[in-house]
């Protein structure tokens, strides 16, 4: 499918009352890959995923394959979107529920009843046709509601925070079914979230927003490799950014080039008495698989990790060895990474 | 779409009520005051001011003003104790007693006014208290009418108030009384201000009630425009006090609306379990059953009197329904008025139906920009205001503008019912609102994104939820139609007439069997509209009579 991508957003804007919500916004999707678009709430997320299943007024464009679908209608776009807290209609069975999209069509009875049972099955409820949404628990209606929007067939599958309204646990398993499920059923999506510990999970690529614009988007590895600015880099999870000399410093201890600034996850730095790096421990904390420290160094108080059979404590001096594939350079300084809205 | 757009499509949807409401309300009541504002063909204001100092005038406006604040006041002693023994308190035969005191918000004003003249007059079984023809008498009238709108609206609220911050407070160590004092009337005050503005709304402008008790002794602004208007011809005058009248009343449904802010009844809520009566419940048990009182005497009374004839008990009254009367009191029998009240509450029912669901479709669709907020409160605002018009101006002002050319409706079969349509169209929007309100936007969206079209969208997502209210509303303009006085009382031609005005009618005349015959046509359609609200109430919408 290269050169031809089956969904292409061009410059698309939301506002409201003259407020933009969305800026401008780009995005391009091929056929059966899944993007996440990541962000803090009030970026605009939702409201660029509601712009291309067409619930707000937007300016630009939103494309599939050749076929502009800009002034299409929600229902004749062929996008099935799940929302963050289901929306399953409370009156109608877990069957109805998820054969309603089948219903609209006119599929015939028997077949219907088919897909249903093969949908409820593909999201690990089968049995569940006769309940009714209000018996359901949080995560099982979030299965209902998938297996409604896959009813749908859809050509695009938009995910507004599936997993954002369940509990830790329940988020990491659904996660991966969510995965399991796009891919066995070769969907296209695009899912829209706030953790990117669930945008690695389930997506192929990201697309990072802030303040109603898209900063940085590609195959989520690299995306993770070199985030665009210090912002984005705190976003997907990187611990700390260190500046000027600072960075410099720590780039040459880990053999890299030098750069402006460098973004650095929790274990970019570990113990090892042979490391490059000296520091004081200013704070220890203990978790279920290392140690977690700061330690002042010559750069500043960076964190660091340890196994747990060292015991260090505060006060302590230890050695540090730079991990180069945990830090990632930054182009930019931190004071100017916040775009300026028009 | 734009905004513009946007809003262009709502105006156009809002053309048709908007039209009705024009032709049928604003040009009558403009009509009306016009002709108060330009006696001689040109403008006096300072004529419609000078009324305004006339001694009768003065005392007519303090006197709507003491009855309604008294009985506001009343209402409420009696309305919020029962509010919380029918909602919260495990009593044997609640749902009866709940229907029970219910059912008076839409009993017609003659009836009731007839069922308190038995009770209390020359030779009523309460005679010996001298009410008779006395303020007391109509403030009781007037309570009789408004505590059933106490019990519903902060019912409604009692009901679904979370009781987990009154088990903390208790956890803590206050006592019952405390816990009422400090957290759960603080809770229900919204509901309250709410409740007690709309039955002063309904006190300062009742009718019907004032006119029967209050007879030529006493009477409030509302009876004083009938007055001006029907004996007196001083149009000057009834101008003057319609548009005080309207004034007083936009102030209140402002405030109401203020005081509103807080969750209208809801349509997905919780409910509080229901707690064994305790002893503490007694003075709220107390206030109950002095209510029931209230409310079951005057009927009683009513049903018994129209049984009983020279001291036996009969049905000739009821027979006598099929006779025009003695002495040529009407044109027609009785049994025809009942025929083409039912016929006219009919067309007033699915005319208000029509233009309230519009209406509520309209001012409940999400908005995208704040002008269009504000065109739709505009809008929400605008088709309440038929309450606060005097039903006298209306169907005064219905006579002077729509009877003549260019708008020559005087003999259309159609004219009350529109009438009609309009007083109850504000209680079916207040039904319909609450409930369209509450359905999740998205619910509609989800159904949309796989692949519902709007209209099939509307069918699985609001239809279910909208049915029952809808007939819960039908049944509320029916009732309410059935028992209209004030603005049907000039409409109606004496060869068809509607039984409201008959029985005002009958009362009017001399003669025992008149007289036996307004009772029981009384009765006849008192347990009409009680039976439409009970069946009303089986629907168990929340929304019904909370305004």
């Amino acid at each position: 499918m290269a050169g031809t991508p089956a969904l292409s957003v061009r410059d698309l804007s939301v506002s409201y009352d003259g407020t933009p919500a969305v800026v401008g916004a780009g995005l391009e999707l091929d056929e059966g890959q899944v993007l996440a678009v990541l962000g803090p709430s009030g970026c605009g997320k939702s409201t660029l995923l509601r712009a291309i299943a067409g619930l707000e007024p937007a300016t630009g464009r939103v494309r599939w394959h050749d076929q502009d679908v800009s002034t299409t209608p929600t229902h004749r776009r062929g996008f099935a979107l799940m929302f963050q807290d289901g929306q399953l209609f409370p009156h109608l069975t877990v069957a109805r529920n998820v054969g309603y999209p089948l219903r609209i069509r006119r599929t015939p009875r028997t077949a219907a009843a088919a897909r249903i049972a093969e949908l409820l099955e593909l999201v690990g409820l089968s049995g569940f046709e006769g309940r009714l949404p209000s018996t359901l628990s949080g995560g099982e209606r979030q299965r209902v509601a998938l297996a409604r929007a896959l009813a749908a067939s859809p050509r695009l599958l938009l995910l507004d925070e599936p997993l954002s309204a369940l509990d830790a646990g329940l988020r990491q398993r659904l996660a991966d079914d969510l995965r399991r499920i796009l891919v066995e059923a070769g969907t296209t999506a695009v899912m829209v979230t706030h953790d990117h510990e669930e945008a690695f999970a389930v997506a192929d690529r990201l697309a990072v927003m802030r303040d109603g614009r898209i900063v940085q988007s590609g195959p989520i590895a690299d995306v993770w490799r070199s985030p665009a600015d210090p912002a984005t880099a705190l976003f997907l999870g990187y611990a700390r950014v260190v500046e000027g000399a600072a960075a410099a410093g720590l780039l040459a201890a880990a053999g890299i080039p030098d750069s402006v600034s460098v973004a650095l996850r929790r274990s970019a730095l570990s113990v090892a008495d042979d490391g490059p790096l000296k520091g004081e421990v200013v704070d220890v904390r203990t978790t279920p698989g290392q140690l977690r420290l700061v330690v002042r160094t010559d750069h500043g108080e960076l964190d660091a990790v340890a196994s747990l059979d060292r015991r260090p404590a505060p006060g302590d001096d230890v050695r540090l060895r730079v991990d180069a594939t945990r830090m990632a350079r930054l182009p930019g300084r931190s004071a100017s990474h916040q775009p300026a809205l028009d | 779409m734009s905004t513009a757009r946007r809003l262009a499509a709502l105006a156009a949807t809002a053309l048709v009520p908007l039209a009705v409401l024009g032709v049928f309300f604003v040009l009558p009541v403009s009509g009306m005051v016009g002709r108060g504002f330009w006696p001689h063909g040109h403008l006096d204001v300072g004529g419609v001011l000078d009324v305004l100092t006339r001694p009768e005038i003065r005392r007519a406006v303090w006197f709507t003003v003491w009855t309604s604040t008294v009985a506001t006041l009343l209402a409420g002693a009696l309305g919020l104790p029962a509010a919380y023994v029918l909602h919260r308190v495990a009593i044997p035969g609640r749902t009866w007693l709940r229907a029970i005191l219910v059912v008076p918000f839409v009993l017609p004003t003659v009836v009731v006014g007839v069922a308190f003249e038995l009770l209390i007059g020359q030779s009523g079984p309460l005679a010996f208290l001298g009410l008779d023809g006395s303020p007391v008498a109509i403030v009781a009238g007037l309570v009789f009418f408004n505590a059933s709108v106490v019990i519903r609206v902060v019912g409604g609220a009692w009901e679904s108030l979370d009781p987990r911050p009154a088990e903390a407070a208790a956890a803590l160590g206050a006592s019952p009384r405390q816990v009422l004092r400090d957290v759960t009337l603080p809770a229900l005050r919204p509901a309250i201000v709410s409740a007690s503005t709309v039955v002063f709304l309904f006190c300062a402008t009742a009718f019907g009630i004032v006119l029967t008790l209050g007879g030529l002794r006493y009477s409030s602004v509302e009876t004083q425009i009938y007055l001006l208007t029907t004996n007196l011809l001083d149009l000057q005058g009834a101008a003057a006090l319609s548009i005080l009248q309207l004034l007083v009343v936009t102030l209140l449904l402002l405030a109401a609306a203020a005081a509103r802010r807080t969750p209208d009844a809801g349509v997905a809520r919780s409910r509080a379990r229901l707690r064994r009566p305790a002893r503490s419940d007694g003075p709220a048990l107390l206030a109950t059953f002095v209510l029931l009182l209230l409310v079951v005497g005057p009927i009683a009374s009513l049903v018994v009197a129209s049984l009983r004839i020279d001291g036996a008990w009969s049905t000739a009254n009821y027979r006598a329904l099929q006779t025009p009367g003695a002495h040529q009191a009407l044109l027609v029998p009785v049994t025809d008025a009942v025929v083409n009240s039912l016929r006219i509450a009919v067309d007033a029912t699915w005319m208000s139906l029509l233009l309230g669901l519009t209406v509520a479709a309209l001012v409940t669709r999400r908005s995208r920009s704040r002008s269009e907020r504000h065109l739709r409160a505009v809008l929400d605002g605008l088709f309440m205001l038929p309450l606060g018009v005097s039903a006298v101006t209306l169907g005064f002002g219905f006579l002077v503008t729509l009877g003549r050319p260019p708008l020559d409706l005087r003999d259309s079969p159609l004219l009350i019912p529109v009438a009609q349509a309009l007083v109850a169209l504000p209680l079916v929007v207040r039904v319909l609102v609450p409930v369209l309100a509450g359905i999740d936007d998205r619910l509609r969206q989800a159904a949309a994104t796989l692949g519902a079209s709007p209209v099939r969208a509307l069918a699985v997502v609001d239809l279910p939820v909208i049915w029952k209210p809808i007939l819960a509303a039908a049944g509320f303009a029916f009732a309410c139609s059935l028992g209209e006085f004030g603005a049907t009382s000039f409409l109606v031609r004496d060869d068809r007439p509607t039984l409201p005005v008959v029985i005002f009618r009958l009362i009017g005349h001399p003669g025992d069997l008149n007289f036996g015959m307004a009772l029981a046509g009384s009765v006849v359609l008192g347990a009409t509209t009680a039976a439409v609200m009970l069946i009303v109430e089986q629907l168990r919408v929340p929304s019904v009579g909370t305004l």
